[in-house]
């Protein structure tokens, strides 16, 4: 085992976007048990070292398998279709009408009811691209897709980030 | 098929070399040091028999000092050079503190963290918290006659960074070696043994005498994560002795005129408050108008005076509950904190509340010392079960400033740590060597809106075109919460030096000094003292590198064995020959770069041998 191993191996898990949350958990902790700086409290610095590098590894790949998000574009990236967000703005036209429909639908909220069915209609845009992810990673092998997917994904979860903002106002 | 898990012989040290490591609770209104006796975690109590000591430092001329009991007692009479409650002070700036106005202190407002102006000149909130922590090291040292080996200091769940760091600095003040800062509300759920029990969500309601905290934690596989805080800093105990010296005053036909007269009243009141957790009525007597007057009140009028203030810590348990996505029926426990909690309007509300009785047979005051206690033996290894593993989130995100005054996060909040993340920055200008960095803590957009927690100005950057050099700056954050950073340019691989300005805290100039200026340990030679404990580390490093070869020596090859034997000699050496403390250092860094290679092979063995263990299982 090194810390340069992927995430996948070093929680010995299938390397494929369909994960089992409780299963990361688990694991999490396991190596957390065995890499943890406490437990070399009374050994030295050199171990400490050691185990802080491990113990950040160990969180680092923890932080990473659990979020689906982070972890699609983990697997893009391993297999050669990196997200590149910053430089890949491209949209389908389509998924950018939607996106101006939903920014002019927020603009106009008034109230709960309102935030509440777009976030409703959220959610269910998350879970359709989190299965079509899957399907394109864990079947198709068509990482370079799933990759689009990922972007239109974070386009997603800014614009979810803003609807809570929003809530939080009116909660105030 | 369920397997049995076997300890690996080697694993226990000597028990001869039993270390002595101690929990602290550093409290704003009192203190206390508990220790693992005989199996049993105990708080230590001080000659006349007390286990509290009251967070209070007094200034004398001349460089002395009271503490606890004899400085509360002349609070009163000298309140500007009585100093309670430092830790509200404590890496935080002068106008971050609540109600300043109405403290005695004579705060001096500077860059950083407020200091107090006292008869023995300024005084940081640290030195003061090192004065109390010092009094509880020595009562330990005295209570077991040896040296301490380390200490578990606990800390409020939701203390950011720079407090955090202040803590620490503190106890490096006091001469005490930190084994970890865990939060208040663990150690009390540790406390309450509820980590080997069932897994599940828990509450922790802490009255204290000035302030409420609730904290909801989970627990799951023995690892306790804070998943929401909340509470009010301006409500305690304080407030119920105030809301029953009114219900007297009024029920007697009274006006209070002078502070005299304030002060009498609260007095009766806070003792009738305690007579009335267990008794219906009371009589208690006050001097007030010049002549002594009796006042009769019964627990019912006292309660229907403080239902308000229960309702209000109720409110912040909801609050918590909500920021928690969580039912007041999901909680498995609810874990009574802070003397206040004895009141039994309080422990039924909050029964009623969460529809179970709630945790109170162990001593509200002792319990947070009680658990840190459990931990810190666990961590100098004296447990043989040793199971215990405490696993935190950063309580608010770190982030840096960037252009127009914007947060850009690095770690975001409830991350688990330790934790480390990377960002690259380039020069902007032909030839630029340095670089300024400010890095903030908190969930707002505008660093305006969050807490500035240090500059570092990276030097020593190798001269090039504008945009050339790719400097990586790598933000670790320990098992405490602790921010460090380090820096190097990737294509030189030159380490770009940090000066660290810590915005609320202290520079370690600063700690330097005050360990030079060698307060409270006034009258020991500071360098003998430095000799010491460069030797106890030295004893201690040699002691867990031969545990070490001991369990995994087999792991190195024989030149390997021998570089380490050698280091070991040498050190053993230097540190009974040596005279200065700066050479044992050495020797001992020298040891700990030896086995750099060998502690990582262990590691990478454990972790190959957790997970092989796991296959078998799942077969």
């Amino acid at each position: 085992m090194k810390l340069s191993d992927s995430d996948f191996a070093l929680f010995a898990v299938p390397e494929q976007f369909r994960q089992d949350r409780t299963q990361i958990d688990a694991r999490w902790k396991e190596l957390q048990r065995e890499a943890h700086p406490d437990r070399f409290a009374a050994q030295g610095a050199a171990a400490q070292r050691v185990a802080m590098q491990w113990s950040v590894r160990v969180n680092e790949a923890y932080q990473r398998l659990k979020d689906p998000l982070k972890r699609a574009a983990y697997l893009c990236e391993m297999r050669g279709a990196p997200i590149e967000a910053e430089n890949n703005t491209a949209m389908p036209a389509a998924f950018l009408m939607q996106q101006m429909q939903w920014r002019e639908a927020l603009e106009e909220a008034e109230g709960e009811g309102d935030l509440q069915s777009l976030d409703d209609a959220l959610q269910v845009a998350r879970r359709e691209l989190l299965a079509d992810i899957e399907v394109k990673l864990d079947q198709a092998g068509d990482a370079p897709g799933a990759s689009g997917q990922v972007r239109a994904l974070m386009f997603i979860e800014r614009f979810a980030h803003d609807v809570a903002s929003r809530f939080e106002q009116l909660g105030q | 098929m369920a397997l049995l898990q076997i300890s690996e012989p080697g694993q226990a040290p000597d028990p001869h070399a039993r270390r002595i490591a101690v929990g602290i609770d550093l409290g704003t209104t009192h203190s206390l040091v508990a220790a693992v006796r005989h199996g049993v975690s105990e708080c230590l109590p001080d000659d006349a028999g007390r286990v509290i000591l009251p967070s209070v430092v007094r200034y004398l001329e001349g460089g002395r000092r009271q503490i606890g009991f004899d400085a509360l007692a002349q609070r009163a009479l000298d309140p500007e050079n009585t100093i309670a409650s430092a830790k509200r002070f404590m890496g935080r700036g002068l106008a971050d503190i609540a109600g300043r106005e109405n403290l005695p202190y004579r705060f001096i407002d500077q860059p950083g963290m407020v200091a107090l102006q006292t008869r023995d000149g300024a005084k940081s909130p640290v030195e003061v918290s090192a004065e109390i922590l010092a009094t509880l090291r020595y009562r330990a040292e005295d209570t077991f006659a040896d040296d301490l080996y380390g200490a578990v200091i606990t800390v409020p769940a939701y203390f950011d960074g720079a407090q955090r760091q202040a803590t620490k600095d503190a106890a490096q003040l006091a001469g005490l070696n930190v084994l970890r800062l865990i939060n208040e509300p663990t150690a009390a759920a540790i406390a309450y043994g509820l980590d080997n029990g069932s897994e599940g969500v828990y509450a922790v309601y802490d009255l204290g005498g000035g302030t409420f905290d609730i904290s909801i934690l989970r627990l799951s596989r023995g690892v306790f994560e804070v998943i929401a805080t909340g509470g009010d800093s301006a409500l305690g105990g304080d407030d119920y002795d105030r809301a029953l010296a009114q219900v007297m005053l009024h029920g007697a036909n009274l006006a209070l005129t002078t502070p005299e007269d304030k002060a009498a009243i609260e007095v009766a009141a806070r003792s009738a408050k305690e007579v009335l957790s267990a008794a219906e009525t009371t009589t208690v007597q006050a001097v007030m108008f010049g002549q002594e007057r009796n006042f009769n009140v019964t627990r019912a009028d006292f309660e229907a005076a403080t239902a308000d203030l229960t309702a209000r810590t109720l409110a912040a348990v909801r609050k918590a509950l909500r920021d928690a996505r969580l039912q007041k029926d999901e909680v498995q426990g609810v874990v009574m904190v802070g003397g206040s909690t004895r009141m039994p309007q309080v422990q039924r509300a909050v029964g009623d509340f969460f529809g179970r009785e709630p945790l109170t047979n162990l001593n509200p005051d002792e319990v947070v010392a009680l658990g840190a206690a459990i931990q810190a033996n666990a961590l100098a290894g004296n447990d043989s079960a040793g199971d215990l593993l405490l696993l935190d989130v950063i309580p608010l995100s770190l982030g840096i400033e960037t252009m127009g005054g914007l947060v850009e996060r690095i770690v975001h909040r409830n991350e688990t740590i330790p934790t480390a993340k990377a960002q690259d920055f380039t020069t902007y200008r032909d030839g630029q060597t340095a670089l300024a960095l400010h890095v903030v803590q908190g969930e707002r957009d505008l660093v305006a809106d969050c807490r500035s927690l240090a500059r570092f100005e990276l030097r020593g950057i190798p001269p090039m075109a504008a945009g050339a050099a790719r400097i990586r700056v790598t933000f670790t954050v320990d098992a405490d919460g602790l921010l460090s950073v380090s820096a190097q340019e990737q294509g030189s691989g030159v380490e770009a030096r940090i000066d660290v300005k810590p915005s609320y805290g202290l520079s370690d100039d600063e700690v330097a000094r005050m360990l030079q200026e060698s307060f409270s340990t006034a009258q020991q030679d500071m360098t003998a003292r430095a000799l010491v404990e460069a030797r106890v580390d030295a004893d201690r490093l040699v002691l867990a590198t031969r545990s070490a070869l001991t369990a995994d020596g087999h792991l190195l090859s024989g030149a390997d064995r021998a570089a380490i034997e050698a280091a070991i000699a040498h050190l053993e050496h230097t540190a009974r020959e040596a005279a200065e403390a700066a050479q044992v250092e050495a020797a001992s860094e020298a040891l700990a770069q030896a086995t750099e290679g060998f502690a990582a092979e262990r590691m990478n063995h454990s972790i190959q041998k957790a997970l092989a263990g796991r296959k078998v299982e799942s077969l």
